[in-house]
């Protein structure tokens, strides 16, 4: 199981508590998919009250917490944040956003990186929402962080691993690094691509929250990961051109 | 000596209480805010009688529980309209509107002639619609105000406070969780608009990825704009990135509210359990009715419904 900064998560599937119907369905998606970490965004829930029974839910789950600076658009913004979140769920886990444009939501990487040294430096363990691109997962690496989470697409789409080659080749680029496909996630398929590709866990929100039926959904996203887990270190296959008969021609019995 | 004592002159406790005089019961309420006010957070409702739409994300007894609210009000005296509810989204979201269209009942789709029939003013700005004919509308604030009139006329008090007789029946919403720990508040802001430039005859609701909106129809050209949802227990002033995306998302459905006057803007927090479903329940002596979260105009009928059957009859009801 992935280990983010020495502290082994008991699975690879990391899960947002925003945007459920209801709190009872959010506890029943993670009793279902037997989630590793669950994600906070505290920015609105904080403002002009402590949020304290919604907090009481989701410190209820007794899993890891990973609070976010979800909506924040500059490093300064997302530094007063991460402070924020420290102090009120005791962690020195931070998952860094810092939001580019408003209408992609892509990261703004000079404000990641900024963020992201001053959090380091400060003591926090960074997560940092990246893009894609190597350069920028390595002046990350520099600042301190030692878990990249690059997206899949755009925060919500659900379009999925939108450029499976820059992935593969992050990947491929630091392959000790844990690696977490965040955002863009919308079918469980689309997870077990993430493992198969070697990425140690995903992080999704919208996928399960939104769906009909959450706490099935998050089962399945569950479900998806081990298979996908399990084929990585099963060593698939390489795709071929050539046909190849699974069974023997040779040899058959002539039934004249 | 009354039969009940009723705590709480928000949607919850005026509709009990009026419920249980209809049957024949002496009640008296007692409110520290006194009569009905910004106190209550039924005073910043939509008011919409949605049984339908509300499924959208509501579990179904919500759905079930609220089909009798519009009769309800109207028997009570509320004024109440009856023309549906439209429910469109901007055609770069169309995939929202065939979600809303999956998850819930009671509509049909309209296309640009439909829609220009029923609302001139938004044909040109959405191509496709959503029509729930069966849902209602009421201005909250004036239904309040007319539960309490219709109890005093009646002999019913509000009082700041006095002396509990009779079955103590617990609506104090969000304060009474110095006994219901389990109950959190969810916070939403809205606004209220003066928009002569617009004409809606039905609440109409916007879906939108990331900012729903629904409008309720006021009369006299005032609008409901509405409303977030919060996790918080915050009854702060409303955020200035709450009303701004409430405004905007208006907007965005139709320039002429640039010119809409803001009457108002108001922001409480809203009593509800983890399930997000309304409960009678009967802990250490009292009856609580509560946990009615967004839902309060138009579940509050069925749960005084239910109070009245647990006092005359003594059992407990199903809430499904």
């Amino acid at each position: 199981m992935p280990v983010f900064y020495g502290t082994e998560i008991a699975s690879p599937l990391m899960l947002g508590t925003a945007q459920y119907p209801s709190p009872a369905d959010l506890s029943r998606a993670f009793q279902r998919s037997g989630a590793g970490v669950a994600t906070v965004s505290l920015r609105r829930e904080a403002a002009g009250g402590d949020g304290s029974g919604f907090w009481d839910i989701v410190r209820g789950l007794d899993i890891p917490l990973l609070p976010n600076t979800a909506g924040c658009h500059s490093a300064r913004e997302a530094v007063t944040t991460a402070h924020m979140a420290r102090d009120l769920f005791d962690t020195r886990w931070i998952k860094l956003e810092v939001i580019g444009h408003p209408d992609t939501l892509q990261p703004d990487p000079f404000g990641l990186v900024d963020a992201a040294r001053i959090l380091t430096d400060d003591g926090f363990q960074v997560f940092p929402y990246t893009t894609e691109d190597g350069i920028l997962a390595g002046r990350l690496l520099d600042a301190g962080c030692e878990v990249l989470m690059p997206w899949g697409a755009p925060i919500g789409t659900g379009l999925g691993l939108n450029n499976p080659y820059g992935l593969r080749t992050l990947r491929g680029q630091f392959p000790d690094v844990p690696m977490v496909i965040d955002a863009g996630l919308g079918l469980p398929s689309q997870a077990s691509q993430a493992m198969e590709m070697g990425f140690d866990a995903v992080l999704l929100n919208t996928a399960v929250a939104r769906a009909g039926d959450p706490p099935a959904m998050a089962e399945a996203f569950a479900h998806a990961l081990t298979a996908g887990r399990l084929a990585r270190a099963a060593d698939p296959m390489e795709p071929r051109d050539m046909a190849v008969p699974s069974t023997p021609v040779l040899g058959l019995a002539v039934l004249q | 000596m009354t039969d009940a004592t009723i705590l709480g002159a928000g949607v919850a406790g005026l509709t009990v209480a009026h419920e249980l005089v209809s049957r024949g019961l002496s009640v008296q309420v007692i409110d520290p805010a006194g009569p009905p006010g910004p106190k209550a957070c039924s005073w910043w409702a939509g008011g919409m009688l949605a049984p339908f739409c509300e499924g959208e994300t509501a579990p179904d007894p919500v759905s079930r529980l609220g089909l009798g609210a519009a009769d309800w009000w109207q028997a009570a005296g509320a004024c109440v309209t009856r023309a549906g509810t439209l429910v469109v989204a901007l055609d770069r979201d169309r995939a929202e509107l065939a979600r809303f269209a999956r998850r819930t009942d009671g509509h049909r789709t309209l296309d640009a002639t439909a829609l220009a029939a029923l609302e001139p003013d938004l044909a040109d700005r959405v191509s496709q619609a959503l029509y729930v004919p069966d849902e209602a509308h009421l201005a909250p604030r004036a239904a309040l105000d007319h539960l309490h009139q219709s109890l005093t006329v009646r002999g019913v008090r509000i009082a700041g406070q006095g002396r509990v007789t009779g079955r103590l029946i617990d609506c104090r919403g969000l304060a009474a969780r110095d006994r219901l720990p389990e109950l959190r508040g969810v916070r939403g802001e809205m606004a209220i608009l003066r928009a002569p430039g617009i004409r809606l005859s039905r609440p109409v609701r916007l879906l939108h990825p990331r900012h729903p909106l629904y409008i309720v129809p006021r009369g006299d050209g005032v609008y409901m704009l509405g409303a977030t949802q919060i996790e918080s227990d915050g009854r702060g002033p409303a955020t200035l990135r709450s009303v701004m995306e409430l405004l905007g998302a208006a907007y965005a459905l139709h320039p002429a509210w640039a010119e809409a006057e803001v009457l108002e803007i108001g922001a409480d927090a809203r009593p509800a359990f983890p399930d997000n479903l309304p409960r009678v329940l009967e802990r250490d002596g009292r009856t609580h009715v509560n946990g009615l979260f967004r839902h309060g105009f138009l579940l509050a009928p069925a749960l005084a419904r239910m109070t009245a059957d647990l006092l005359t009859t003594g059992a407990l009801p199903e809430l499904a």
